[in-house]
């Protein structure tokens, strides 16, 4: 499976990019969160983030399709 | 009318104010959010707010379509910026126009919470000491020291 994935605020720092395509047998968000956290060294827990889907929020144990766009949501701090 | 924006230029509370006018209003009541110069005892020289627009929008959206469902109101708007702000810009704005004041002043209160809670904005502090640091909701650094 071929996904992009979007990063913001600390996860972008962390991942030094915006954006990159990820290469994986995994099919679920929260596999491929850990898997990412290995690679980049994510300082936050799944258990702070919120997942989004194809520009909608989506469940931690979603199938995933080829293609999709990831994004692991930090906790936010608009206003 | 869209009544959630993403704006990378200065908020103008006038012209946001002028869309929620209606014959039917007795009450206007308004929020803004400024950027101010200093957070957990250290002083902010400028702010960065950063958003998922596409998701932004749609939660933004949704929020305002619940407030109207929620309260007794003509008309309700937000707008917050993204980029890069100096101290005393409007970070966020929300307007709400309706026919008695209570109804006016809740939705306003419940909009600006939930856009706090849930719209996809991070804001990054840049501090005079030249360090910057992503935040949480409770304004607490996502990385302590």
């Amino acid at each position: 499976m071929k996904y992009t994935l979007r990063y913001f605020a600390s996860l972008a720092d962390q991942a030094g990019c915006a954006e990159e395509t990820w290469e994986t047998a995994l099919s679920e968000p929260r596999a491929l969160y850990a898997e990412l956290r290995a690679r980049h060294g994510f300082t936050l827990d799944a258990s702070r983030l919120r997942v989004a889907v194809n520009g909608e929020f989506a469940d931690w144990h979603l199938a995933l399709a080829d293609g999709d766009e990831i994004v692991f949501l930090p906790p936010v701090s608009g206003g | 009318m869209k009544q959630f924006l993403l704006c990378p230029d200065v908020l103008d509370p006038q012209q946001l104010a002028q869309k929620l006018s209606s014959d039917r209003a007795g009450a206007f009541v308004s929020f803004e959010g400024r950027v101010r110069n200093r957070n957990n005892h250290r002083v902010v020289q400028r702010l960065e707010y950063q958003a998922y627009a596409a998701l932004a929008e749609i939660e933004g959206a949704r929020i305002l379509m619940e407030a109207s469902e929620k309260f007794a109101i003509e008309h309700a708007c937000c707008a917050h910026r993204v980029g890069t702000l100096a101290i005393g810009d409007i970070a966020v704005w929300v307007g709400v126009s309706s026919a008695h004041r209570d109804a006016a002043f809740a939705c306003c209160r419940y909009i600006i919470d939930e856009v706090k809670l849930r719209v996809p904005i991070w804001k990054n502090e840049h501090y005079a000491d030249g360090e910057s640091g992503w935040l949480h909701p409770d304004n607490t650094p996502v990385d302590p020291g």
